[in-house]
C-alpha cells in the first residue's frame, strides 16, 4: 500500500472532479479497493470517499420501477421487500455473494465496479494486460480453471466477478452516471461492462471521474425469476458459472425469456441467440436444452476450463426447466 | 467424587480470548516499537544481482533496509539436521534464491504503513535459473529419503506382494493424487523482538518453544540464557508454526541493529511461501483379495515433494503398515526434489493424505467384491500389528466401525450408486477407518504452591487453540485435590521447564504425564510434612519400553453423507459422524472440538483445498483465502464426534492418547466414498471439485 491523500466531499460535483484527477479514485465500502491497494495492484494517490454523498435513496420511479442509490448496501437491497417480491433474482444473486459481513459493507456502486479475481491480476510481478497493458496475459497457458469461455480476447480471459451485475442484466436495469463535466446520463447495464478486446485495462465504459449515482430497475418483469450460482463451496465463493433467468410462459409456450450468465465472460453474458430461439417455442425440456446449447455455441474454452461449457449448458437448461415447473 | 480429568469443562482461557485480553504475538506492543515489512523473491530459483532501495531508504519514517548485503552474521543453515525445528534459520544470508516468495529484504519503519509502502518500492534484479516444479516431472529422480520420518524406515516388505497380487481373485490397482495444502490458520505468523542489556526477548506465534529458543539463539550466535521466547496464545498452528520463520529471526536482527523493539507480521499472501506447506503426493495402492474379502496383498507406494533447500519426507504410508491384516505387504515412501518452498508437517502428516488413498482403495475393493465396506474391514482385522509383529496396546477399530454404523444408520445406505435422491441432489453415504500413531515425548513440568489451596503450573508447552491450558489445569487439580479454578497454568515461556510443545498430537499426553509426576511428587512432599507455601516440585516423563513392546495408535471410523447436484456436480456434505477411541479423554469438550475440527479438515481435503502451482513461475498462485478454499460454516451443516470409553495402560500414566490429528485421518476418504455412492464418480485426484464429477453425470444422464 502506498501513501495517498483522503477526502470526503459532500457534493457530487466535487467528488467527480477530484476523482477525475490523475491518481484519483472513489472509495465506497472499500471491500474490494482496499484489498487491491494492500497487494499494490491499485495505487491511487488520492482517495475520494463518496460515503457523504446523497446516494442512499431507494424508492419508486415514475415508470413503476425502483431507483437504488449507489451507496445502498448489498444487504439493504437484498433484504428489501420490494426487491424480494418483485425482483427476486436480484435478492438471490446478492445473497449468493460474499458473506454477510461483506454485504453489510459493500455498496451497489462498488459491487458493479469490483475488479476481476484472476489470480495473476493480484500479483504485481506477473504479466497481466489488465494491470499493466502490454505485459501479456499470464492466465493464458496458466491456471485458467475459472476464466472466460465466451467473449475473451488474446489479451485477457478474465471474468467479471459480480453476481449482482448478472441479475441486473437479466432485469435490464439501467445505470445512472454523473460525469465530472456535470453531465448526467443513463446507460443500460449491458453497456457498463465491456469485453476485453485489446484494452482489458478498461473494465467498464466509464471515464475517469465518472460516478455511478444509481441503479434504475424497470417495472417488474412478467414471469418467474431465479438465480443459480455454481461454486466450489456452499458459500463465500465466487461463481464458477451462474445464471440469472426470467421466464414468462403462457399456455406452455414461452412468451418472453431473459438470460444472463456469470463466470463465463469479462461481463455478464447475454445469450441473445438462446433468448431469441426460445420466444414462441414450447416451454419444454427440449426447447430449453436447445436454447442452452445455443447459449454456449460460440464458446472458446481454455485447456483448464472446458468443463464450463457443459456446466453452463446444463445449468441453463435446468434453471429454465425448474422455472417452467414453477409456472414460469 | 467424579474425576476432574475428562470432564468437559469450558476452556479456562476462554474468557480472555473472547474479551480480547489474550494477547497474541501481533497484539504485543513495546515502547518505541518499529515495524518491519518483508520483501519476497519474485523468481523461484537464481541469484540476486542487485537491490535498489534508495527510494525505500529515503521514504519518510523508514529506519533501515536490510538485505543480504548488510545482514548481520548468522549461523549457517544445516540441511537434514536431526532436530529440524531447532536448527539455525539464517535470513538474508546470501544472494541465492531457493524458492519463490523467499525473503530478500526487510524494511523497518516507524509505522507498518510506511514499512509496507517502502517495501513495495524496493526493486530487486535477479539472474534466473531453470527449476523443476512439477512432481510428475521429477518422479524420474525420486529417491529414498535420507532421513526416515517418525523413526520408521521408508520401506517395508513382507512376503511376496507381486506374486500374491497377480494371483488374487479381485484386484485394485489405482493411482491417487493429493495437492499442495497450506495450514491456513487464522492467526498469521508474527513476532515482536526486543533487546534489553544484551538479552533478547521474542514474542512469537509458535508451537515448540524449546526448539524455537534454540533455533533463535543459535541463528543469532547467542548464548541460550541470553534469549527468551514467549508464545502465550497461538491462533492455530497445524504444524505451520513448528519451525521458526523469517518473522522471528528478522525481527530479532533488526531490533538489535536499531536498538529498539521491532515487530513483523506476515501478510496472508506471504504465508503461502515464507512458511511451510503440505507436499503434494502421488500414491499407488494395490490390493489383492480372495472372494470372501480376505486381503492377500497390500501395496502402498508414495511419492511426495521435497525441496532443493532441504529434505522433507511426508510419512504417507506409515499407517498402512498397521491398519489391516495381509500376509504379503509392501510400503515405500519416495521423495522428489522441486524448487518450491520446503514442505513440513501439517496436521496428521502422513495419515491425513495416505488414508485419502488407502481408504478409497478399500472402498473400490469393496465395490469390486460386491461387499459392504464395513464388512470388508472387519474381515481384515489383524490380531497383532501386522508388520511390527507386536501386540496393539489397545485397538478399538471394530467397536468404532460397528457403533458408528449403528448411530449413523448405515443400514439405510443403498449399494447401487445414483439410487438415492433428494430433489436435485443425488445422495450417498461413505465410510472410512481412522488411524493415527500415538507418541510420547520427553517432557517436564513444575508445580508450585502459592498457598495451601492454590497452585501454579509452569511448562514451556503451548496452547495452539487445542485446550492445553484447560486439560493441564484439570490434571493438576485432580492430583492435588484442588478445584480447577485454583490452578493457574502458565505456558509458552522458554524460562519454564522443557516440553516437546504442540505437535504430532503428543502434547497433552506428554505434558500431562510430566505434570502428573510433578503433582504426585509435590503431594508426597506435603504428606511428608513439608510446608505448603512456596513448595515446588518438578516432574518428568520419558517414553519407555512400552512404545517398542506395543503398537500404539488411536482409531476411529468416519461416516459421511453427501449430496451431489445432478446437474452441476457440486458436492455438499449433508452430515458426518466420527466415532473414535483414543485412550482416556482428558476433557470431553475440547477433545470433541479437536476431533470435529479434524473432520472438517477432512472435508476441506476431500472437496476444496488446493494450493495451485504455476510451473511457469514456480509459485503457488492461489495466495489468499478467497482462492485457497477451506470449508466455511455452510459446508459443515451437521458434524458430530463420539468418543468410546478407553484407557491405554501402555501409553502413559494417564492412559490417554492424542486427539488433535485423529479426526482428519480418513475423514476425506469417507467423503470421497460417499461421492461414489451418490453418483458413481470415482475421483482419485483430490480435491473432488465439480469439474471432476461432471463427466460421470454427463455419461449417466445424456
Ligand atoms: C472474500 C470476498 C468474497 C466475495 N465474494 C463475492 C461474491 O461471491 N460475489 C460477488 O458478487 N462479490 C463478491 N465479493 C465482492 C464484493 O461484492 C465487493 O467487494 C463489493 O461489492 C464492493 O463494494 P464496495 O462498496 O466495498 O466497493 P469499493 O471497494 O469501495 O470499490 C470498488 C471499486 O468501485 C469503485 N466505485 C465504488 N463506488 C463507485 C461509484 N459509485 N461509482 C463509480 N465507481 C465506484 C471504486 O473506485 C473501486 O474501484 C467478495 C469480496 C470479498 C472480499
Ligand atoms: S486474464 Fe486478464 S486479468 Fe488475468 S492475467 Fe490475463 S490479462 Fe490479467
Amino acid at each position: 500500500m502506498r501513501p495517498f491523500t483522503f477526502e470526503r466531499p459532500t457534493s457530487i460535483a466535487a467528488a467527480t472532479l477530484a476523482a477525475s484527477q490523475l491518481g484519483g479514485k472513489f472509495i465506497a465500502g472499500g471491500t474490494n479497493l482496499l484489498d487491491l491497494m494492500k497487494v499494490d495492484v491499485e495505487r491511487p494517490t488520492s482517495l475520494v470517499d463518496i460515503s457523504a454523498l446523497p446516494l442512499r435513496d431507494f424508492g419508486a420511479t415514475a415508470e413503476g420501477g425502483l431507483r437504488i442509490g449507489a451507496l445502498v448496501s448489498n444487504t439493504d437491497i437484498a433484504s428489501d421487500n420490494r426487491i424480494r417480491e418483485a425482483y427476486p433474482v436480484l435478492a438471490e444473486a446478492l445473497l449468493n455473494g460474499a458473506s454477510a459481513q461483506l454485504r453489510n459493507q459493500a455498496t451497489a456502486g462498488g459491487n458493479l465496479m469490483q475488479r476481476t479475481r484472476c489470480p495473476y491480476f493480484y500479483d504485481v510481478f506477473m504479466p497481466c494486460n489488465k494491470r499493466q497493458p502490454g505485459s501479456g496475459c499470464s492466465a493464458i497457458g496458466g491456471y485458467s480453471r475459472l476464466h472466460a469461455i465466451l467473449g475473451a480476447s488474446r489479451d485477457c480471459i478474465a471474468v467479471h466477478p459480480s453476481d449482482m451485475a448478472v441479475a441486473l442484466t437479466a432485469l435490464q436495469a439501467e445505470i445512472e452516471v454523473h460525469a465530472p463535466s456535470g453531465v448526467v446520463r443513463t446507460l443500460p447495464i449491458c453497456a457498463l461492462h465491456r469485453l476485453p478486446d485489446e484494452t482489458p485495462d478498461h473494465d467498464t465504459s466509464l471515464a475517469p471521474g465518472e460516478l455511478i449515482s444509481a441503479i434504475i430497475l424497470p417495472p417488474p418483469a412478467r414471469g418467474k425469476q431465479a438465480y443459480r450460482k455454481v461454486r466450489d463451496r456452499a458459500s463465500f465463493a465466487f461463481a464458477v458459472v451462474s445464471v440469472a433467468a426470467i421466464l414468462d410462459c403462457s399456455s406452455r409456450t414461452v412468451r418472453d425469456v431473459r438470460l444472463a450468465l456469470g463466470g463465463v465472460a469479462h461481463k455478464p453474458w447475454q445469450p441473445r441467440a438462446a433468448e431469441r430461439a426460445l420466444v414462441g417455442a414450447p416451454a419444454s425440456g427440449a426447447s430449453f436444452e436447445a436454447a442452452a446449447r445455443a447459449a454456449v455455441a460460440g464458446a472458446e474454452p481454455q485447456p483448464g476450463n472446458q468443463f464450463k461449457i457443459d456446466l453452463a449448458r446444463r445449468l441453463i437448461a435446468r434453471t429454465l426447466t425448474d422455472l417452467a415447473a414453477r409456472g414460469g | 467424587m467424579d474425576s476432574i480429568i475428562g470432564q468437559g469443562i469450558d476452556r479456562i482461557d476462554g474468557r480472555a480470548k473472547i474479551t480480547g485480553a489474550a494477547a497474541y504475538a501481533a497484539d504485543k506492543r513495546a515502547p518505541d516499537m518499529a515495524h518491519g515489512a518483508i520483501v519476497t523473491a519474485t523468481i523461484a530459483r537464481g541469484r540476486i544481482t542487485s537491490i535498489e532501495s534508495t527510494t525505500a531508504r529515503n521514504t519518510l519514517g523508514v529506519l533501515m533496509v536490510m538485505t543480504h548485503e548488510n545482514a548481520p552474521r548468522q549461523a549457517p543453515f544445516q540441511a537434514r539436521a536431526d532436530d529440524r525445528h531447532a536448527r539455525p534459520k539464517p535470513q538474508l544470508a546470501s544472494d541465492e534464491v531457493q524458492h519463490f516468495g523467499a525473503p530478500v529484504a526487510l524494511v523497518v519503519a516507524e509505522t507498518p504503513e510506511a514499512a509496507r509502502a517502502a517495501a513495495d518500492s524496493v526493486t530487486v534484479v535477479y539472474e534466473k535459473s531453470a527449476g523443476v516444479f512439477e512432481l510428475g516431472d521429477a518422479s524420474r529422480d525420486a529417491y529414498d529419503p535420507l532421513k526416515a520420518s517418525e523413526g520408521e524406515s521408508s520401506d517395508s516388505h513382507i512376503g511376496a506382494v507381486d506374486a500374491a497380487f497377480d494371483a488374487a481373485r479381485t484386484r485394485i490397482d489405482a493411482i491417487y493424487t493429493t495437492p499442495y495444502q497450506c495450514h491456513a490458520m487464522m492467526e498469521p505468523h508474527a513476532s515482536l523482538a526486543s533487546w534489553q542489556n544484551g538479552k533478547l526477548t521474542v514474542w512469537s506465534s509458535l508451537q515448540l518453544i524449546e526448539s524455537a529458543h534454540k533455533s533463535i539463539a543459535d541463528t543469532l550466535l547467542l548464548e541460550p540464557d541470553h534469549v527468551e521466547v514467549i508464545s502465550e496464545y497461538v491462533g492455530g498452528g497445524f504444524g505451520g508454526k513448528l519451525p521458526v520463520h523469517a518473522d522471528a529471526i528478522l525481527a530479532a536482527l533488526a531490533a538489535r541493529e536499531l536498538g529498539r523493539p521491532v515487530r513483523i507480521v506476515l501478510t496472508r499472501q506471504q504465508m503461502f511461501h515464507v512458511t511451510t506447506h503440505r507436499p503434494a503426493s502421488i500414491q499407488r495402492v494395490r490390493l489383492g483379495a480372495d472372494a470372501d474379502g480376505t486381503l492377500t496383498s497390500i501395496a502402498h507406494q508414495s511419492l511426495s515433494q521435497s525441496a532443493r533447500a532441504d529434505e522433507f519426507s511426508e510419512p504417507i504410508v506409515n499407517a498402512t503398515r498397521s491398519l489391516y491384516a495381509a500376509p504379503n505387504r509392501l510400503t515405500s515412501q519416495r521423495i522428489a526434489t522441486l524448487d518450491l518452498p520446503v514442505p513440513d508437517s501439517m496436521r496428521a502428516p502422513g495419515e491425513a493424505i495416505g488414508l485419502l488413498a488407502l481408504e478409497q482403495a478399500m472402498d473400490e475393493l469393496a465395490v469390486a467384491l460386491d461387499m459392504d465396506p464395513i464388512a470388508l474391514r472387519l474381515r481384515n482385522e489383524p490380531e497383532q500389528d501386522p508388520e511390527k509383529r507386536v501386540p496393539f496396546s489397545t485397538r478399538a477399530l471394530v467397536p468404532c466401525l460397528t457403533e458408528g454404523a449403528r448411530r449413523f444408520g448405515w443400514d439405510r445406505r443403498r449399494k447401487q450408486p445414483g439410487t438415492t435422491r433428494d430433489g436435485r441432489w443425488l445422495v450417498g453415504m461413505g465410510m472410512a477407518a481412522a488411524i493415527r500413531g500415538n507418541f510420547l515425548r520427553k517432557a517436564s513440568a513444575r508445580v508450585t504452591l502459592k498457598s495451601a489451596r492454590r497452585a501454579v503450573v509452569e511448562m514451556d508447552m503451548t496452547d495452539i487453540g487445542t485446550g492445553s491450558y484447560t486439560v493441564l489445569a484439570q490434571i493438576a487439580a485432580e492430583v492435588l485435590g484442588l478445584p480447577v479454578e485454583n490452578i493457574e497454568v502458565r505456558l509458552g515461556h522458554s524460562g519454564y521447564p522443557d516440553t516437546p510443545g504442540s505437535g504430532g498430537s503428543f502434547g497433552a499426553s506428554s505434558c500431562g504425564a510430566a505434570l502428573h509426576d510433578a503433582c504426585t511428587k509435590l503431594k508426597a512432599r506435603l504428606a511428608a510434612g513439608e510446608g505448603a507455601q512456596g513448595l515446588s516440585a518438578e516432574g518428568h516423563v520419558t517414553p519407555g519400553e512400552d512404545y517398542k513392546k506395543y503398537s500404539q495408535f488411536a482409531y476411529g471410523a468416519h461416516f459421511a453423507e453427501v449430496g451431489v447436484d445432478e446437474t452441476t456436480g457440486e458436492v455438499r456434505l449433508r452430515r458426518m459422524l466420527g466415532v473414535f477411541s483414543a485412550g482416556r479423554i482428558l476433557n470431553a469438550k475440547t477433545a470433541r472440538s479437536q476431533l470435529i475440527g479434524g473432520m472438517i479438515w477432512g472435508v476441506g481435503a476431500a472437496l476444496e483445498e488446493e494450493a495451485v502451482v504455476d510451473p511457469r513461475f514456480g509459485a503457488f498462485i492461489t495466495r489468499d483465502l478467497a482462492s485457497y478454499h477451506v470449508p466455511v460454516h455452510a459446508d459443515v451443516p451437521d458434524v458430530d464426534a463420539i468418543l468410546l470409553d478407553e484407557l491405554d495402560p501402555h501409553a502413559n500414566v494417564l492412559g490417554s492418547k492424542g486427539v488433535g490429528e485423529l479426526g482428519i485421518c480418513g475423514a476425506g476418504a469417507a467423503i470421497a466414498n460417499a461421492v461414489y455412492n451418490a453418483c458413481g464418480a470415482r475421483v482419485r485426484s483430490y480435491p473432488i471439485t465439480l469439474d471432476k464429477v461432471l463427466p460421470t453425470l454427463l455419461d449417466r444422464m445424456e
